[in-house]
Parts: structure tokens; sequence; C-alpha cells
């Protein structure tokens, strides 16, 4: 459920070169063409969408680098 | 160690008002903002001087931007999503004569008579090698590459007691446009020879990792990347706290941002990438100024030989 909606926040937000389909839970966001500014604009969409706050621990690169580890995230938050 | 606040407010202000008294700095009413003495300029001359004996030889082509730019290039880089609370947009009055007179009577009655200025087609530069990237919009590279030595005053807008942050400075830069070996080869050759240019005037700076001063919440992402990936490295100092260093020089890799924003090219059809090391020459004169004394006269003869006195 909650990687749906990562996919569906990052096709809108990510302003990704690769298409969201081509992408597994696992590929690199950063090599789909995720810039920095755009994670910023991921990251509040995010915070909207699972109406959380990413702690500045979480604020790094590594954070936004796939789906997989965006839910991480979002669960080591939620949780 | 940890540095409290008033402590550093207290370093700031002793530093500041020595330089005042000085007569090094001259006092605007504005914080950051200061005329500055002949002996001062010399300084800076001087040490300019230094880095263009260094630089000339790599042959530099070398370009003199005023500091105001075209405001399209301004928005074509993305400075206004990355740091909005240090630009400087330039407005003037373009209105007719019962608006000039509605302005000036805002003015006089105390009201806010800015409402009445437009937008011009100019903006404060951020940085030195901002208004070179439009220049190479849409060309090719030689296969070298190109090395470009810029100079000019750069605007942010951070009022600060510290006098080592002014709203207004001087950026000398060496930038180069290249493929992605050749710019990560000058940021990492300048890196080098920044440290070397400085320690050869006395000031032992240390190599640091940094991050850009990015806005907001969202900054602290951009940061965050920009510092692991290394993209770059300041050269820090004591100025006028010892606890708290200064960066004085700064080494960038910035890979394609610019390339691809104004689609410039190398030989392989690549968009190029971009580094650039650049000097902060009014700080660099504030940490000569705290190492060497504020006379320079008195400074030691090394110094004052390499720098040419």
């Amino acid at each position: 459920m909650s990687k749906e909606l990562i996919r569906e926040i990052l096709a809108k937000h990510g302003r990704l070169s690769a298409s969201i389909e081509t992408l597994n839970d696992n590929s690199d966001l950063y090599e789909a063409g995720l810039t920095s500014l755009a994670t910023v604009g991921l990251m509040l969409a995010l915070e909207e969408g699972f109406d959380l706050e990413f702690p500045d621990s979480l604020l790094s690169r590594k954070t936004f680098s796939s789906i997989e580890a965006i839910e991480d995230a979002i669960d080591e938050i939620q949780n | 160690m940890c540095t409290t606040h008033s402590q550093l407010d207290a370093d700031y202000d002793n530093y500041r008002e020595q330089l005042i008294s000085a007569g090094l700095l001259v006092p605007s009413g504005v914080a950051g903002v200061y005329g500055l003495s002949g002996t001062f300029e010399g300084i800076i001359e001087s040490f300019e001087s230094l880095v263009t004996r260094h630089g000339n030889k790599l042959n530099p082509e070398v370009v003199r931007f005023p500091p105001i730019f075209n405001r399209q290039t301004y928005l074509a880089t993305d400075h206004i999503e990355t740091m909005p609370d240090l630009l400087g947009s330039v407005h003037s009055f373009e209105g007719s004569t019962l608006e000039h007179l509605d302005m000036v009577h805002k003015l006089k009655d105390g009201e806010d008579w800015t409402s009445g200025l437009s937008p011009t087609e100019v903006m404060m530069v951020p940085a030195a090698c901002y208004p070179l990237y439009p220049t190479a919009k849409d060309t090719v590279l030689p296969e070298q590459g190109r090395l470009v030595d810029l100079r000019t005053f750069v605007f942010r807008h951070e009022p600060s007691p510290d006098p080592a942050r002014m709203q207004i400075f001087r950026q000398r830069e060496f930038v180069k446009l290249g493929t992605p070996q050749q710019a990560l080869e000058h940021r990492n050759f300048w890196l080098e020879k920044g440290q070397e240019i400085l320690k050869s005037v006395g000031l032992n700076v240390i190599a640091e990792v940094a991050n850009d001063p990015f806005f907001g919440r969202g900054g602290k992402v951009m940061a965050a990347s920009q510092q692991e990936q290394e993209l770059k490295f300041e050269l820090v100092i004591a100025v006028a706290s010892e606890e708290k260093l200064t960066a004085i020089s700064s080494s960038n890799c910035h890979l394609d941002h610019f390339g691809s924003e104004f689609n410039i090219t190398t030989q392989d059809g690549n968009h190029a990438h971009t580094a650039c090391i650049g000097f902060g020459l009014e700080r660099i004169a504030l940490a000569l100024l705290k190492t060497h004394g504020l006379d320079p006269d008195n400074w030691p003869q090394e110094v004052r030989e390499e720098l040419k006195l």
C-alpha cells in the first residue's frame, strides 16, 4: 500500500527522466534522474501524503535513493 | 568546542570594532556593508596579483562581469529555488507622473512606497561564475575545455555582525568547463593550489568538506547530498572567532548542472561539467589582518615579499 503511494508521489514530484513503471523497488532514483532539488519537492510531498515529518537525521541522500529506502524511512518514522 | 552565541557575537563585535577603529573598515549604518580603506584595498590588490601570477601559468581567458546580470539568466539557474533568502533583485520606478507623486507622498507619510517600484531587467550576481554560463549557451567546447578567470562583486542578503560576512564582496574565480574528468581535475588542482597560495602568505588554512547555505528544511537534504558527494570544499581559518572558523576560499564541482541548463556540450556530445575555485578577497584581507596584525607595515618580511607590499 505504502509503496503504491510512494510511486504515485514519485511520479508526480520526482521529475524523473525514467518512467516510473520501468523502476523496481530497488532502482537507484538518482540514476533515474532524481535531482537534489527534486528531492526537496519529493520530501515535502511525501510528508503531506503520509502526514509525517522527516527528522533531520533522515534528511540525507540515502533516504531518497530508492522506493524501498523511502519506505524504510517512512516505516522508521511511523514506528 | 562549544561556542555560545553571546561569545561568538562578542568576538564579531570585538574584531569589527578593531577594524573600524584602525580605519580599515568604514561603517555604513547597515550590517555587512562597509567602505574599505586604501590599506585594505591595497591588500586585496596585492593578493589578487599573487593569484594572477599563479593563474597566468594556465593561460586562462579573462572576463570581468559587473555585479548585476540578466534577470532571465538568473531565472535559468535554480538559485531562486535553493537560496531565495540571499537573492538581490534590482527594482526601479517606471510609472507615470501621477504614480510618481503617489510614491513620494507615501514615502513622506511613512507608508510603503516600494510598492510603486517594478523589477528591472537585472538581478544582483550571487556568485562570480553565474554570468559566464549563458555566454557559452548552445556551444560545443574545445577538446581541452575552457578555463576562465573571473572577478566580480557578488551580493548575498545576509546582514551580520561578523565583519567577515559582508553583504557584497569580491570573488576571484577560476572556472573550468569541460568533461567530467577535466572539471574534477580542475577542482582537485585548485584545492591544492589554493592552499599553497594561502599558506605562502602565512594563512594556515584547513580544507573541509562543506555545503552551500540552502534554504529551509528542504535545504538540509540538498546540503546533505552535497556533503555526501564531496562536491564542495572550503579552506577555513580563524578570522573573527578562533572557535568558529571562516571559509576564505571554496572549490566546487557543479557536475553537469550548468552544462545541461545552458546546453553547453563537450566534443562527445554530452553536457559539459563545470567546476570552480573562488577566493573571497575581502575575507582573505581580513584573515591576513587577523593573522599578521592590523598594520601591514609590520607584517612578517616573507609575507610582505610574497605579496610584493
